[in-house]
């Protein structure tokens, strides 16, 4: 119940983000986009798949987030309807929903690979938007792209710190019941 | 084994198949880039407007020969300069080539822009009339103009705009045929000719 709220809430949050995005690539891509995502997730997590889905929906979850990476696509969710309402179905159904279902059956190697990937990712974004020599997005300023950028190199900064600080302090909860990981045995 | 590979292999190739569609084939990843691999593959047709030269004559903006056009405005302090100046060597690279084909500098802000703000701008630029003039469009047909050429134009909280400049190419059916980087001179000669 608690989980199905907070997923509204997500997604409610989203939907009010919306006036601002045409003004800010940050708001857009840093937090209308992170909240829609999340409010897949929450809608999806503790639900049971059959192993045998860990692959597909791992698969489906990078395809959708390396479509919604594309610039063009920032834009397009701007200037086309078709688009904008993409988004609304697209980051909730198909990247938050197929991560949260898969992420119990990925094993701990792909698992530390996945988060490498999105650190390094991020921090790619992170330089090309701050030192394109063009504008990327036709809908944004210059200036606001550099904003974007550097938006992209703390939420890298974010992610590793979060990821990092429990191996810290010795604590790793995930790789503790290794029968769980199907998608790593069986390929 | 196979139970598990054969969902995934299907998910992959959705998966490739998608991206390959939502980049152009691999061609364009920003909107800018979309807009050029998309009219090269696909020319638009556009509607006849007339424009009002900065030499007090209306002209329409596309007749029997290809027509080459940018989008400025000539308070713009940075960008419209630079490809004012890059206009002016491109029609030198053209008519070298023995090319004469109209060149419009369309002014997206035909409200401030008038005729001695068009006229200012041409001269600084070299531009003599013939063949490159600078113009502007009635402001009731601008909307139709950016949409064709897919111009978005934002303002830059200075009083100013920002937008995506390109040399635009209309062919001699009167299409939206090219869209280039404004020191691209021989690809733009090149789609010049074939347009012929």
């Amino acid at each position: 119940m608690i989980r199905l709220a907070s997923a509204a809430a997500a997604f409610l949050a989203a939907c009010l983000a919306q006036p601002w995005v045409a003004g800010d690539p940050v708001v857009h891509v840093l937090v209308q986009f992170p909240l829609l995502a999340a409010a897949g997730y929450l809608l999806a997590i503790g639900q049971r798949v059959p192993p045998s889905l860990t692959g597909p929906l791992l698969v489906v979850a990078l395809t959708t987030a390396a479509i919604w990476m594309l610039p063009r696509s920032v834009d397009a969710a701007l200037a086309d309807t078709g688009w904008h309402l993409a988004k609304f179905v697209t980051l909730p159904l198909g990247f938050g929903a197929p991560l949260a279902l898969c992420w119990p059956t990925i094993g701990p190697i792909l698992r530390g690979f996945l988060k490498a990937q999105s650190v390094s990712m991020l921090l790619f974004l992170g330089f090309l938007y701050t030192h394109a020599p063009v504008r990327i997005c036709n809908s944004y300023l210059v200036d606001d792209q550099v904003r974007l950028g550097l938006g992209f190199v703390w939420a890298a900064l974010a992610l590793t710190a979060i990821w990092m600080i429990p191996v810290l302090f010795g604590r790793m909860p995930e790789i503790a019941k290794e029968e769980r990981y199907e998608f790593s045995r069986h390929g | 084994m196979i139970r598990h590979l054969i969902p995934t292999s299907v998910a992959v190739c959705l998966g490739v198949a998608a991206l390959w569609q939502a980049t152009d084939g691999l061609r364009a990843i920003t909107a800018e880039g979309a807009r050029r691999v998309q009219v090269a593959d696909n020319p638009q047709p556009v509607s006849q407007v007339m424009l009002e030269t900065m030499q007090g004559d209306w002209r329409a903006l596309h007749g029997p020969s290809p027509t080459l056009v940018e989008f400025i405005y000539t308070t713009c302090p940075t960008i419209c300069q630079a490809s004012g100046g890059d206009f002016a060597e491109l029609r030198d690279h053209l008519s070298q080539a023995g090319l004469s084909v109209p060149m419009y500098s369309i002014s997206f802000d035909p409200e401030v822009d008038d005729l001695s703000a068009l006229q200012s701008y041409g001269e600084l630029h070299t531009a003599t009339g013939a063949p490159w003039t600078i113009a502007r469009p009635v402001p009731a047909d601008l909307p139709q103009l950016l949409k064709t050429f897919q111009v978005t134009v934002i303002p830059d909280g200075w009083g100013g705009y920002e937008h995506n400049i390109a040399v635009l190419l209309i062919d001699a059916q009167g299409r939206f045929a090219g869209a280039f980087d404004t020191r691209a001179f021989d690809d733009i000669r090149d789609a010049v000719e074939a347009a012929l």
